[in-house]
């Protein structure tokens, strides 16, 4: 079958059309239960050019990217990678499901956290996370959860008020703007 | 002494420094000297691979890039996460010339992928499980452990290249020249929900009350784990895990590095084995009656 799906460049070198439907990645998946739609499905949309029906799933950010699926494909279908393009689809597009869209919110500020000290600063990254969690969907929970293990992990030297940052944080701001202009070139053409 | 390059990664140097503390402490007691890569950048984790691809190859590129300016061959990325991310690099650079151009290009530093890049228990095997056997000062009879691969370590296994991804044994390889015991589970590559611990922690408590409950199911008085991620699961969340659960596990979770440090006859204090949040002091127990 001829297949030329929207966005079908992201899906180069996954052998995507090579899946024949045989579940084995779906058998596996820790969390193929909670999942909207599961990976083998995930995979047929794909294959039948629905790129964007498969990137507003819930399921593509449910995965927690543990390579089972990857692992025993008997096709050699690079499943994750077909995720992580679904995923990069999603974000650039802006349609995850509003309930998952704090994952997204998550991995954004992550990358924000390493573009500006080339290093994790987890404190910060929990803090920003957590005030932008808020503000979007104003829940306390996330707000307050964690707050009573910070005196256990202080006490244990596993909790820093000030993290150490890459020196050259420039360089670090250079590879970010040209990866992110590279991936809107590539975008566009 | 042997010489490695030694890329910690954020974890290690966050708040799982318990970890650091005893990967070094052992390293230093088997004479392996570890060269911290100057200037190193985070690898970019799940979070690059899943938003922007290029970046997850730049990320770990720039780190390659410095391994190879400064000469080291091998390098040893303690956190499973990062090394698969620089093996899954490499693997990329070495395939394609057109990206170790545009990659050495984003990063600044000419990078080919030549580094070999090496996980935890591969260290101890590149030491000579023969030779720890030798300098063990406290065989670790008490212990019988479920040894805890996760994911990255064994996957993807085209990538990763490393043990049997179902069936892994490389851990237990290590705790037999311990004089430790290991039990036989089911639960050993299953997933611990990993990077979901802040974003959707209920997926993490799910997924860690099945793995420290088939492990006490079998027989195991312990876990043993070689990434900081599980180790932050199943130890620093076990406290929730029991909470959300209704149970009581109170499963100490030791790190490789851990015993073997102990059973080469170093303090839990030097290996920080003391700042874990559940007690691990089963080591220390009696033999017990098989």
């Amino acid at each position: 079958m001829e297949v030329t799906p929207v966005g079908a460049d992201k899906f180069a070198g996954t052998s995507i059309e090579n899946c024949y439907q045989c579940g084995k990645c779906t058998a596996g998946c820790p969390l193929a239960d909670q999942m909207d739609v599961t990976p083998n499905q995930l995979f047929r949309l794909v294959q039948l050019g629905e790129v964007e029906k498969a990137a507003r799933c819930g399921a593509i950010w449910l995965c927690v990217s543990c390579f089972t699926c990857t692992g025993r494909c008997p096709q050699s279908v690079e499943c994750v990678e077909i995720i992580d393009a679904l995923r990069e689809y999603a974000a650039e597009h802006d349609c995850a499901p509003p309930d998952l869209q704090r994952i997204i919110l998550f991995q954004k500020a992550f990358l924000d956290n390493i573009r500006r000290n080339g290093r994790i600063n987890e404190l910060e990254l929990i803090r920003d996370f957590k005030t932008k969690g808020f503000l979007q969907d104003l829940s306390l929970p996330l707000l307050m959860k964690d707050a009573l293990l910070a005196p256990k992990l202080m006490q244990r030297g596993k909790f820093h008020l000030t993290s150490e940052k890459a020196k050259d944080r420039e360089l670090v701001g250079r590879i970010f703007a040209r990866c992110t202009g590279t991936h809107a070139e590539g975008a566009t053409s | 002494m042997s010489r490695f390059g030694y890329y910690p990664g954020c974890a290690l140097h966050g708040s799982s420094n318990d970890f650091e503390a005893s990967v070094r402490a052992c390293m230093k007691t088997l004479e392996v000297e570890l060269g911290e890569l100057n200037d190193w950048i985070c690898c970019g984790a799940t979070a690059a691979h899943s938003i922007n691809h290029t970046l997850s190859l730049a990320l770990p590129g720039r780190n390659l890039g410095i391994a190879e300016r400064d000469g080291f061959t091998d390098l040893l990325a303690p956190c499973p996460m990062c090394s698969m991310e620089l093996i899954k690099t490499k693997n990329a650079l070495t395939e394609s010339a057109a990206l170790r151009k545009e990659i050495s290009d984003i990063v600044e530093t000419p990078v080919t992928g030549a580094t070999e890049v090496i996980n935890l228990i591969q260290i101890f095997q590149r030491v000579g499980l023969d030779r720890i056997q030798a300098a063990v000062k406290k065989p670790l009879e008490s212990i019988s452990a479920a040894c805890y691969y996760g994911c990255l370590l064994t996957r993807p296994p085209r990538t990763v290249a490393f043990d049997d991804p179902d069936q892994p044994r490389s851990m237990e390889t290590v705790l037999a020249a311990l004089g430790a015991k290991s039990v036989e589970w089911n639960y050993a590559t299953e997933c611990c929900g990993a990077g979901m611990t802040l974003s959707r922690e209920e997926t993490v408590l799910n997924l860690t009350n099945k793995i420290i409950t088939n492990a006490k199911a079998h027989g195991a008085n312990c876990l043993v784990v070689a990434c900081p991620m599980c180790h932050v699961n199943l130890d620093m969340k076990q406290g929730a895990v029991e909470q959300a659960h209704g149970v009581k596990h109170d499963m100490p979770v030791y790190y490789l590095s851990d015993l073997v440090g102990l059973a080469l006859g170093l303090s839990e204090r030097e290996l920080a084995v003391n700042r874990h949040f559940v007690r691990a002091g089963v080591h220390a127990a009696p033999k017990t009656v098989a």
